[in-house]
């Protein structure tokens, strides 16, 4: 086996220096009658170029050569080669956990630089190191509020992706923490902020919203702040569409930011992995879940960084943590740092182009039905109700490998069979966007 | 160095590397690494669209050209210790050599661009992976059903102790309590009350191996389950695993097996056979896929029948044309544990593992494990203390107790490792263990790697009775010493911030670095 280092006298050998007279004496406390006696029932072995050739192969049964109209958490944009070059170097890619900060201080100054760009970008004081993605950063954030409050109750937008709201239902139903979900205003598909004052009450841990919406629509998170901090429930913002905060006023009213970082150079790869991040204001520090890097100095007065307060974690304070969460998204969080690097102030331009694209797509794709919540500002997707149903017309575009927007009924079963959530970045093309409005003219 | 090595390190020699700056202190503005394409559809007006929620300012996010961004993360990584240069000893992480195809393969188009909502009829590659690695899976647990969807370890425990939650929920009483070794990781008791399960202490027996007869008093109706890991944390096989199935089992309660050290296992046990009802897989352990500096994992979860109907939506199912299908309807699922299906590019690596080792090559790999580690025994149980004497698997732990007496702690001597080119083994861990040093070498070392850890750790006895101060000083060599921790958690900056506006979080805390 080629990624076995040891020739056969090798094993032999040392064998003999541990004095067992064949391997199977190493497994001699294994009870005879719970070892297994057969070859596993897997796949062969097979060569390297063998392996290549199987996944080609999977790789070929998928929607290749599409153009994609798909965002809804998950987005495709432009990664930069340096991306892969970074993360694919073995320093980086087969380190472990920066537990012994000597010999890690590359994952760890990165670390350090991600941190505080996530700041930078959402208008937070602190941010962790990351967490598993946004869904589940969601659910964390939540718990979180209810430490730092005392309180019990979210108050949790419709307007938020519904699988996010479903994990958080899964984290919240052994917390004892009930779950209030507020409805959008039908006009503008923005939480409907009469419902959300009334959800609200003297229990109300935080309020949960999605800016931008699930429906793309930019929320106004001023008005929603004043509302939660009024009868002193937190206000958590989540971000699924990260680069809208090149171009979107940052949620800096929010008290804990909860993202996912996807769009900062992560490949959409079938769901994940992704890059979670929690960012809040500095005073709920002790109440973060996950890693934290920060900066210290060695014993010779040299900057350096090191993984810190680790008092809130598992493996300090076992069933007392802040969070059961071990390994996160380490590698990922690398993405995003050059991602982020190599855009730079230039996330401007690059949010723009991505308005700009939506906003085109919104006129032209739009024209065969109607954009719903016209009386909002949106980023880069948009909700259309179409002439059929979003089934069949998607159906039709197929046939020009067009996969269309992705149909909300099942979400959203108000909004009927003919509507469905349309994404375009700075990826898609004018071409692709015209092809699409012509099959469903 | 001069007379800092009392011998030569054969495997490490002290270069000259960079210095770097934080990206930050780089930037100057102006500077670009990036043209977009040229825009084909007409431009905005972003005020105008956006009205009031327009951003105008991007703060301090950097401004540098491509070869600067790629000598900063070049810099950065030579800072490192990684698999690629060497051995990571460290017990219970599983640190392996993570194959270069993997990455190929993960890259491949149709598998990185697949969006999770693209209609099933163009996703059937990506659901064939999952169905034939979950398949693979099981038949290496021996257990029944499988999900894919937790993101790492302890969200695969997490899920785990969800499944045990809803299954004594349809049978009327969720219960009370998780019994936990105190040998466990602590992610354990961490995942126990996160379901909202107390925790209950299992102290261990005299060989560290649970405690039969204190197991049999503290199992009654309300214990929901016992969280094992096995082999244990001291690489132990538990020989009376049946025993302690039969025990949870008559009184109702589930065994659920950390799957941690599954890498002593593989293609030689399987943990159905022996009582397991529920599990979690840790994809970045023992199926190679890259640690990343911290992640990301996979935690898949295996179990038996009676857990099936529980298991998080959505789950992967034939439709009766063969084709692959993701099924939601699923009334009695615990919900969802992670937005769409888990951390999919694990998957293909960890796939591409199993194919390029196949029944052979895994068992193989458990051999030379448990090989590596025994060799390791062998050859240091004469200087340092063996705790427990039973006979070890994928990992051996040894006590500071013999090198304590001159005041050289596990830790130090941990640190005393980087000097000789290696990363320290698990210091301080498992807790059962006064002064613990956890050593896991896997497969994936050669003898002679093997020996020059052997001759390091060697050195190490030696120095804490000869020169003691030597080692509780380590390292030496590194580009850093010893990082103050305790200022790094009392005065904490978390972020770079401008040198004019320079406020560290904790207002005594002066940015004199700035």
């Amino acid at each position: 086996m080629r990624y076995l280092p040891k020739s056969p006298s090798d094993r032999e050998a040392m064998l003999a220096d541990i004095g067992a007279k064949s391997i199977d004496d190493l497994f001699a406390t294994v009870p005879a009658e719970y070892r297994l006696t057969r070859d596993l029932n897997v796949p062969r072995q097979h060569g390297e170029q063998e392996v290549i050739e199987h996944f080609k192969a999977f790789a070929e049964k998928n929607a290749l050569g599409y153009a994609s109209f798909l965002g809804a958490g998950a987005y495709r944009h432009y990664r930069p080669v340096l991306i892969d070059t970074v993360v694919s170097r073995g320093e980086f890619l087969t380190s472990y956990t920066p537990y012994q900060p000597e010999i890690a201080q590359g994952t760890l100054q990165a670390l350090f630089e991600f941190q505080t760009m996530i700041c930078e970008l959402t208008g937070m004081e602190i941010s962790n190191a990351s967490m598993y993605d946004g869904s589940t950063g969601a659910a964390e954030a939540v718990m979180m509020a209810v430490r730092v409050t005392g309180r019990n109750g979210a108050v949790v937008a419709r307007t938020v992706h519904p699988e996010y709201r479903e994990v958080l239902t899964t984290y919240a139903q052994h917390q004892s923490i009930p779950k209030t979900e507020v409805d959008y205003d039908p006009a503008t598909g923005r939480v409907d902020l009469a419902k959300l004052d009334a959800a609200i009450t003297d229990d109300t841990a935080c309020v949960l919203i999605q800016s931008p919406n699930f429906f793309g629509t930019i929320e106004d998170v001023a008005a929603i702040a004043e509302i939660a901090h009024k009868k002193g429930a937190l206000l958590i913002v989540s971000i699924a569409e990260a680069i809208s905060l090149g171009i979107v006023k940052p949620p800096v009213e929010a008290d804990i930011v909860a993202m996912e970082a996807q769009s900062f150079g992560v490949p959409v790869g079938y769901g994940g992995p992704y890059c979670g991040v929690i960012a809040c204001k500095e005073k709920f520090l002790r109440q973060m879940p996950g890693r934290l890097a920060g900066e210290t100095k060695d014993l010779d007065g040299k900057r350096g960084f090191v993984l810190t307060l680790s008092t809130r974690e598992q493996h300090i304070r076992r069933e007392k943590a802040t969070s059961n969460i071990c390994t996160n998204q380490s590698l990922v969080a690398l993405m995003v740092t050059v991602f982020l690097t190599v855009y730079g102030k230039g996330l401007k331009d690059l949010a723009e182009q991505n308005l700009a694209k939506a906003h085109y797509a919104a006129q032209t794709i739009g024209g065969s039905g109607k954009v719903l919540f016209g009386g909002a500002p949106r980023f880069n997707e948009f909700v259309l109700q179409g002439s059929k149903t979003a089934e069949a017309a998607n159906a039709a575009l197929l046939e020009k490998k067009i996969v269309g927007g992705l149909p909300l009924e099942r979400f959203y079963p108000e909004l009927g069979p003919n509507t469905s959530l349309w994404c375009a970045t700075e990826l898609t093309t004018r071409a692709q966007i015209d092809a699409a409005a012509e099959v469903l003219k | 160095m001069g007379d800092k090595f009392v011998g030569t390190p054969k495997k490490a020699s002290v270069h000259v590397n960079q210095n770097e700056d934080l990206i930050f202190e780089k930037s100057s503005p102006g500077k670009k690494a990036y043209r977009l394409s040229e825009l084909d559809v007409p431009a905005v007006d972003a005020a105008a669209l956006l009205g009031d929620a327009v951003r105008t300012d991007l703060g301090v996010m950097p401004e540098l050209s491509e070869i600067e961004i790629v000598r900063h993360f070049t810099r950065l990584s030579t800072w490192n210790y990684a698999i690629d240069l060497g051995m990571f000893p460290l017990g219970s992480c599983t640190m392996k050599y993570n194959g270069r195809v993997n990455e190929l393969v993960a890259r491949l188009e149709g598998l990185a661009e697949a969006h999770p909502y693209q209609p099933e009829s163009l996703s059937q590659g990506v659901l064939e992976i999952m169905q034939v690695l979950s398949d693979s899976l099981l038949d290496i647990t021996g257990m029944d059903s499988i999900t894919l969807q937790p993101a790492a370890g302890a969200h695969g425990e997490f899920t785990g102790i969800l499944l045990v939650r809803a299954y004594h929920e349809s049978k009327g009483n969720p219960r009370k309590k998780i019994l936990i070794p105190d040998s466990a990781h602590g992610t354990n008791p961490a995942t126990a009350a996160v379901v909202g399960y107390q925790v209950q202490n299992l102290k261990s027996n005299a060989e560290g191996m649970v405690d039969l007869a204190e197991l049999e008093k503290l199992v009654d109706e309300d214990t929901a389950a016992l969280m094992l890991t096995n082999p244990s944390t001291i690489g132990v096989f538990e020989s009376e695993i049946h025993k302690i199935a039969d025990i949870l089992h008559a009184k109702g309660a589930l065994l659920y097996m950390d799957g941690a050290n599954m890498n002593a296992l593989v293609g030689k046990v399987r943990p159905g056979d022996f009582g397991v009802d529920v599990m979690h897989l840790n994809l970045h352990k023992t199926f190679s896929t890259p640690h990343g500096g911290g992640g990301p994992g996979s935690g898949p979860v295996a179990c038996k029948k009676i857990l099936e109907p529980f298991l998080p939506t959505p789950v992967l199912a034939t439709k009766n044309d063969g084709t692959l299908t993701l099924d939601y309807n699923r009334p009695q699922s615990v919900g969802r544990v992670r937005a769409w299906y888990g951390n999919f590019g694990m998957f293909i690596r960890a796939l591409a593992y199993i194919l390029a080792n196949g029944p052979d090559g895994l068992r193989q790999t458990t051999e030379d494990a448990v090989l590596n580690a025994n060799y390791l025994r062998a050859k240091l149980e004469d200087v340092f203390d063996l705790p427990f004497k039973t006979a070890s698997m994928h990992e051996v732990v040894f006590s500071d107790k013999l090198q304590a007496k001159n005041g050289v702690k596990t830790g130090d001597m941990g640190k005393r490792l980087l000097d000789y080119g290696f990363h320290a083994y698990t210091v301080s861990f498992p807790l059962i263990v006064a002064g613990a040093m956890m050593i896991e070498p896997t497969e994936s070392e050669s003898r002679e790697e093997l020996d020059l850890l052997i001759d390091a750790l060697r050195q190490i006895a030696r120095e804490a009775e000869e020169n003691p101060e030597l080692v509780k000083t380590a390292p030496h060599t590194t580009r850093l010493r010893r990082l103050d921790e305790t200022t790094a958690a009392r005065k904490p900056i978390l972020r770079w911030k401008a040198p004019a506006a320079s406020t560290p979080l904790t207002p005594d805390t002066a940015a004199k670095e700035w």
